[in-house]
């Protein structure tokens, strides 16, 4: 019975997808009634105070340019961190020495607190788009490079030394071979990256930044304007959940399309 | 073409995992003239170490003793079928003969296809195609790749009679137009006769060369002659002393050749 249960998940699946809507509906209402409950509309404002807010926001400009301004940073620190951790990755992945005498550094690097390399960041290097930059790839790469060491680790052994006894250029066993192979890490990677990422960036422009989302929750700190606090923070996790649904999720069914054709 | 010498090559495989204890060594001061052009089939037990040597002049090995010596010193241009396909199970089956390849030769990798009996599963995925089209699939790939030396491990298992005769046929025109130099792993001693110019045994236990002996006979090949029987006859009693999983594949062959081997090949 239980095993019947199991294997009927699938197709449960739908039903499980029309819950989606209800859940979210609840935390509103959960929300709304602690707003009325708490009573105070400064401390807590209720949703529909926190939507006017983001309203207002929005028709002034700034809250567009805040966001255009922090998603710029996330982008390029994302970029950089992408491409630094997975080389390191990929090079701790498949050379042995490589990972006995890097591999240590790069468990250092993963328990480094972001808020240290922020701070070091700006201490060594000024509070410079650089500095901020620098420290959220800092924080971003090793997360990165750990996960695709993991993948690299995992290549398929038969399939290199196929390509090696046939002598296939290097260029074509790393674009038909191996990056395939790598693409469900580089994904896992990028998911588990991006979320991390904005974070760290609303911290390094709170510290340090005179502009985007972390600058202006400071700001909203310093006048007490929970409110606008919450506006800019949900504004920006709804363009990150859009950025999931319509590029990560779209990329992660074409890399593995061949599994099911 | 293309000759090379192995020189004294011993392979040890240090124990591992809690149901060995002790080292296996597979072969054992193996050392052979491998003439350019020769089609060399190697015969033996399963565990003797037959895999191992095409690894080892493969350069797949890199812990054995002794040495495969190339002329000039360079390791030729080799097509190898392994005991698996081993196909990118991302790419389609010409794309996976066409990695090995430059694009041009994409007329000539379908012209393969067709050879082994796979037309029109150009654009399917490894993973639609059978286990034994996988394989014919992979025998194309090392054809294509018009390799000086060619290794075979066991391309032709697993296929029925009348398919192996017909791509056993093929092969020995692919050799014979080709010119390449074949080294060839098989249970198989008919194939083993049908195919080659020179056949080697490996013996049980010892991992050393039991008997080398040139087949200087025409292709086609009838195991009603004489030669051809008598060298049939000498292998099976020699494999009466092999561990037993070898009969078993024996009678595969036994099976193939029909009563008493003395069926007609057509080869």
């Amino acid at each position: 019975m239980k095993l019947a249960a199991a294997l009927d998940v699938p197709r449960q699946r739908p039903d499980w997808l029309r819950l989606k809507l209800p859940s979210f509906i609840a935390l509103l209402v959960l929300w709304q009634v602690s707003a009325v409950l708490i009573a105070d509309p400064v401390l807590f404002p209720t949703p529909w105070a926190t939507l006017e807010t983001g309203t207002r926001h929005l028709m002034s400009g700034d809250l567009l340019f805040s966001l255009a301004v922090t998603l710029a940073r996330v982008i390029v620190a994302f970029g950089f961190a992408m491409v630094i951790g997975s080389a390191i990755g990929i090079a701790l992945g498949r050379s042995q020495p490589a990972d006995a005498i890097f591999g240590g550094w790069l468990s250092i690097a993963l328990n480094m607190p972001a808020l240290v390399t922020i701070v070091l960041c700006y201490v060594w290097f000024g509070l410079t788009e650089t500095a901020a930059i620098l420290a959220v790839t800092i924080n971003k790469a090793p997360t990165v490079a750990a996960i695709m060491r993991e993948g690299a680790r995992a290549l398929d052994r038969q399939l290199l030394e196929t390509t090696q006894v046939f002598g296939v250029s290097r260029w074509k066993v790393l674009r038909h071979v191996v990056l395939p192979q790598l693409a469900p890490s580089f994904i896992a990677s990028a998911r588990a990256g991006l979320a991390l990422t904005w974070k760290i960036v609303l911290v390094v422009e709170l510290l340090g930044r005179p502009n985007g989302i972390g600058f202006q929750i400071r700001t909203f700190f310093n006048t007490f304007d929970i409110a606008s606090i919450l506006a800019y923070s949900l504004a920006f996790i709804a363009i990150v959940l859009a950025i999931e649904a319509f590029i990560m999720q779209p990329i992660e069914r074409r890399t593995g399309r061949w599994r099911s054709a | 073409m293309i000759g090379f010498r192995l020189e004294g090559i011993s392979r040890r495989f240090p124990a591992n995992g809690p149901g060995e204890t002790k080292a296996k060594t597979v072969l054992q001061d193996i050392s052979l003239t491998i003439e350019p052009g020769a089609f060399v089939t190697v015969v033996g037990p399963s565990g003797v170490g037959k895999t191992t040597l095409l690894r080892i002049i493969a350069g797949l090995d890199h812990g054995f003793q002794g040495r495969v010596a190339w002329p000039e010193d360079r390791r030729p241009k080799i097509g190898m079928v392994f005991q698996e396909p081993r196909l990118v199970p991302w790419l389609s089956i010409i794309d996976n003969l066409l990695l090995i390849a430059a694009p041009s030769a994409r007329a000539e990798a379908l012209a393969l296809l067709d050879l082994v009996e796979l037309p029109g599963s150009a654009d399917a995925l490894p993973r639609q195609l059978s286990g034994g089209m996988q394989r014919r699939a992979a025998l194309a790939r090392a054809l294509l790749a018009k390799p000086d030396l060619l290794l075979l491990d066991e391309p032709l298992i697993s296929l029925d009679n009348t398919r192996a005769e017909r791509l056993r046929a093929r092969l020995v025109a692919f050799w014979q137009a080709e010119k390449p130099t074949v080294v060839m792993v098989t249970h198989d001693f008919v194939e083993a006769i049908a195919l080659s110019s020179r056949v080697i045994a490996l013996a049980p236990e010892s991992g050393r060369i039991a008997l080398d002996r040139a087949i200087p006979l025409p292709h086609p090949r009838h195991l009603a002659d004489p030669a051809e029987a008598s060298l049939l006859g000498e292998l099976r009693a020699l494999a009466q002393d092999w561990p037993a999983p070898a009969p078993s594949l024996e009678s595969d062959a036994e099976e193939r050749t029909g009563n008493a081997g003395l069926r007609l090949l057509t080869i």
